[in-house]
């Protein structure tokens, strides 16, 4: 027992554990583990593409998902053991394919094996009455002229073709290991954010300008480009038949540098806009209402637009106006309703999600905003628990409303607004490149044939091939071969 | 032609393709009927003409030649009566797929003597169809926005035309286990008789995998070209993308379980079979009764 021990210790206990890791039943292992793995991810909802979601889960699951979430389930993608899964299985793909590298540079140029003794065991053996003096010359003739590998031996000539099989299999192996350099470099040197912007507004690209921001752990705010966005004018394009979208075009006015010359663009859903490895890209769209809010004495107090939340296909959109600058304070609740329309079950609707008949509906609310004690707020809600509703109206544009001899809001008209989504993503050449080769790679594997002939000239000629996994075609090459030294 | 005509040319042609392939589907029955009672009854050959069943079969192969004809056709005007490739949602996706999948059978048939896969085949076929009219038919309409891209040809085809060949796969894997299952039972009834061997059939199914599996690669690494450009990542672990992936992983176990690790027969079998459902999986509920964004089913 002790003797086992001492041998499985230290540098021998590695190495075995490095033998088991690297080989092929634990990387099937792993790669049926990674499949697996992922089937979580794709039932639950996760963090990072629906966050309300799994609020939604915590709230209709209440215990089963916390212990849902000490497995991360919720976060699959990024979890320890989903981590752990990909790790394990790239270290055991470089101990594999790193060492077959080396190997198979170290062939290149080598002979094929020498002759078996008996060729009759091999695969598609004959014997053919050919001329045994001419034999091997003529053979020679044919494989060079197909491009086979020879190595002469007294009296027989062994061949051999399809080294590119392994070459294609490596540069599959190691180009998988490109793409997960790329995917890293993503995530560390990478950023992605968002921003709500109203047509007519600048977009300036500095953390400030973000609604939300989440950057890799090495980027730096130098990396940050420093590149500006008007908003000329943005054209939602809808079918009238099913109110589903049909085009987004949006035309900004870019400069490369804030202080640069700028040139006009267009930017649309599968067309973003590029500054080195930083992109633009047109991700959803609303409408802001245009208001003006006046106190009693009639002294602006409020004019501006405001982005609404669409809360449906048709763009009803919700958001909230806050006055903070009144005493006490103001607030509305509004519904934008691009298109409006009245039925006795839904009330105020919109049947069309571009404006063609814009209501705006408020609420209007008094008292405490709860803007003055430090808690965050979101700028789309408003905190009514210590206001109290005053007055509740329904405008077109151009109308005003009086409300409660404190102020007048008017609706003057609105403006569509667009979120782009910013991202810098400096690992994407790599994870393309890496993809290219490994199709390549693919490619060069699953249709290369590795295979082996044998021409022997002793009593008779003798003629015999082998080949992995019966692959189609040797025998008919043995056939041509044997035919073609019948006829010489 | 308008828009509406070549719609309603394209509904006529996808019936006129059912109706083709339902007769299809009737020969293939008889000639596995007749040839499977031939084989009983071997010692009255000559009270049997056999040549009689490899002329039906003949015929329903012609047939089905036909029936791809139509449903090429159907595809196409579908296609020019939006403007558009026909791949908007998931009517057009399923009758390009029964195109594909038919393809996939008639091209194979080129090479090897699939005749007595035409019976299953053709099932098949006609349950797609018959779906597609029935529970997913939707009017030809424009794209979205995110679906315009030259992408959505070079994607959605190299999808589909995987797809096909996977199904195939799949079906002469699960061809290998019934056999192989009746094999070591006792031996092939008269049905399976005029089968090729389990180990044609090992091979067959590896072949196609090998020869698809590039594709779906490729496949998926367009995918991800293509959600760089239209949403902002090559990869987000979206439903379809996930699944997509552990897909692409299933056939990878495969490929290597049968070259490298020497998994031969029935093991493999099993393993393309899980590997073609999770591809079904993708495609049914991901589309259905998935989130994320991927699904443009139009349900």
């Amino acid at each position: 027992m002790s003797d086992n021990r001492t041998e499985l210790s230290g540098f021998g206990f590695f190495r075995y554990l490095w033998r088991q890791l690297t080989s092929m039943r634990t990387a099937l292992i792993l790669l049926l583990l990674l499949g697996i793995g992922a089937i979580p991810g794709s039932i639950f909802p996760q963090r990072t593409q629906n966050p309300m979601k799994v609020r939604e889960y915590f709230i209709n699951n209440p215990g089963i998902a916390e212990w849902m979430d000490r497995f991360k389930l919720f976060d699959v993608y990024g979890s320890p053991w989903f981590s752990a899964i990909y790790l394990l299985l790239f270290i055991s793909l470089i101990g594999c394919v790193l060492p077959r590298s080396w190997e198979h540079f170290k062939a290149i140029g080598a002979k094929p094996p020498l002759t078996p003794k008996n060729l009759d065991r091999l695969e598609f053996y004959r014997v053919t009455n050919a001329d045994k003096a001419e034999a091997l010359n003529n053979a020679e003739l044919w494989l060079k002229k197909h491009h086979f590998r020879i190595r002469h031996n007294p009296n027989s000539i062994s061949a051999e073709k399809g080294y590119a099989r392994e070459s294609g299999n490596l540069l599959f192996h190691l180009s998988l290991i490109v793409v997960l350099i790329g995917i890293g470099m993503s995530s560390v040197f990478g950023a992605r954010g968002e921003a709500i912007v109203n047509v007519g507004e600048r977009f300036i690209n500095t953390p400030t300008s973000y609604d939300n921001l989440s950057a890799g752990r090495f980027f730096k705010l130098e990396d940050m480009h420093s590149f500006s966005i008007t908003l000329k004018d943005f054209k939602a394009e809808y079918d009238l038949a099913t109110n589903a979208p049909i085009d987004y075009t949006l035309t900004a006015s870019v400069s490369e540098d804030v202080e640069g010359p700028s040139v006009t663009r267009v930017v649309k859903v599968n067309r973003p806009l590029t500054f080195g490895s930083t992109r633009v890209y047109l991700q959803a769209n609303g409408y802001s209402p245009l208001v003006t809010v006046t106190d009693k004495s009639g002294a602006i107090i409020f004019r501006g637009a405001v982005p609404f939340l669409p809360q449906d296909a048709n763009l009803t959109s919700i958001g909230a106006i806050k006055i903070p600058d009144m005493n006490p304070q103001i607030g509305f609740i509004g519904s934008f309703i691009p298109t409006a329309d009245r039925s006795a079950s839904r009330g105020a609707f919109s049947s069309f999600p571009e404006a063609l008949d814009p209501h705006l509906l408020i609420s209007v609310f008094q008292g405490d905003i709860g803007m003055d004690n430090g808690v965050p707020q979101s700028v789309y809600r408003l905190d009514t628990s210590n206001m109290e509703r005053i007055g509740l109206k329904e405008l077109v544009i151009g109308e005003s409303y009086s409300f409660n001899e404190v102020g007048t809001i008017t609706f003057d008209g609105f403006t569509p607004w667009v979120n782009l989504q910013i991202v810098r993503d400096p690992g994407k050449g790599y994870a393309l490149v890496g993809s290219v080769l490994a199709i390549l790679g693919l490619l060069i594997s699953l249709f290369t044939r590795r295979r082996r002939i044998w021409i022997k000239v002793g009593d008779v000629v003798e003629i015999a091939g082998l080949s992995k996994n019966n692959i189609e075609g040797l025998e008919k090459e043995i056939a041509d071969l044997t035919t073609w030294l019948e006829e010489r | 032609m308008s828009s509406i005509s070549l719609a309603y040319l394209s509904n006529n042609l996808i019936y006129s393709a059912l109706f083709v392939f339902t007769i299809t589907f009737f020969l293939y029955a008889i000639e596995t009927a007749w040839a499977v009672r031939g084989d009983d009854s071997a010692s009255r050959q000559n009270v049997f003409d056999r040549s009689k069943t490899a002329k039906i079969a003949r015929i329903a192969t012609a047939l089905m030649v036909l029936g791809f004809l139509l449903l090429l056709a159907a595809v196409i005007a579908r296609g020019l009566s939006a403007h558009r490739v026909p791949w908007g949602n998931m009517y057009e996706f399923s009758i390009t797929g029964a195109l594909a999948f038919t393809g996939a059978y008639l091209a194979a048939l080129q090479k090897y003597d699939l005749r007595w896969l035409g019976l299953p085949i053709s099932i098949a076929v006609l349950l797609v169809l018959g779906t597609a009219i029935t529970l997913l038919y939707r009017p030809s309409a424009p794209l979205v926005p995110a679906l315009k891209s030259t992408w959505l040809v070079v994607h959605v085809s190299a999808a589909i035309i995987s797809g096909g060949v996977f199904l195939l796969a799949n079906s002469i894997a699960a061809t290998y286990l019934i056999l192989d299952r009746m094999e070591s039972r006792g031996g092939r009834n008269a049905w399976a008789k005029r089968l090729p061997t389990l180990e044609v059939l090992d091979q067959l199914t590896y072949r196609l995998v090998a020869f698809v599996f590039p594709l779906w690669t490729f496949a998926v690494i367009a995918g991800a070209i293509w959600a760089e450009s239209a949403w902002g990542r090559y990869w987000g672990w979206d439903p379809k993308e996930t699944w997509a992936f552990i897909t692409w992983v299933a056939y990878a176990a495969y490929l290597h379980a049968r070259v490298t690790a020497g998994w031969k027969g029935k093991k493999a079998a099993w393993l393309c079979l899980f590997a073609g459902s999770t591809f079904l999986f993708n495609y049914v509920y991901v589309n259905v009764w998935g989130t994320g964004r991927h699904t443009y089913s139009g349900l």
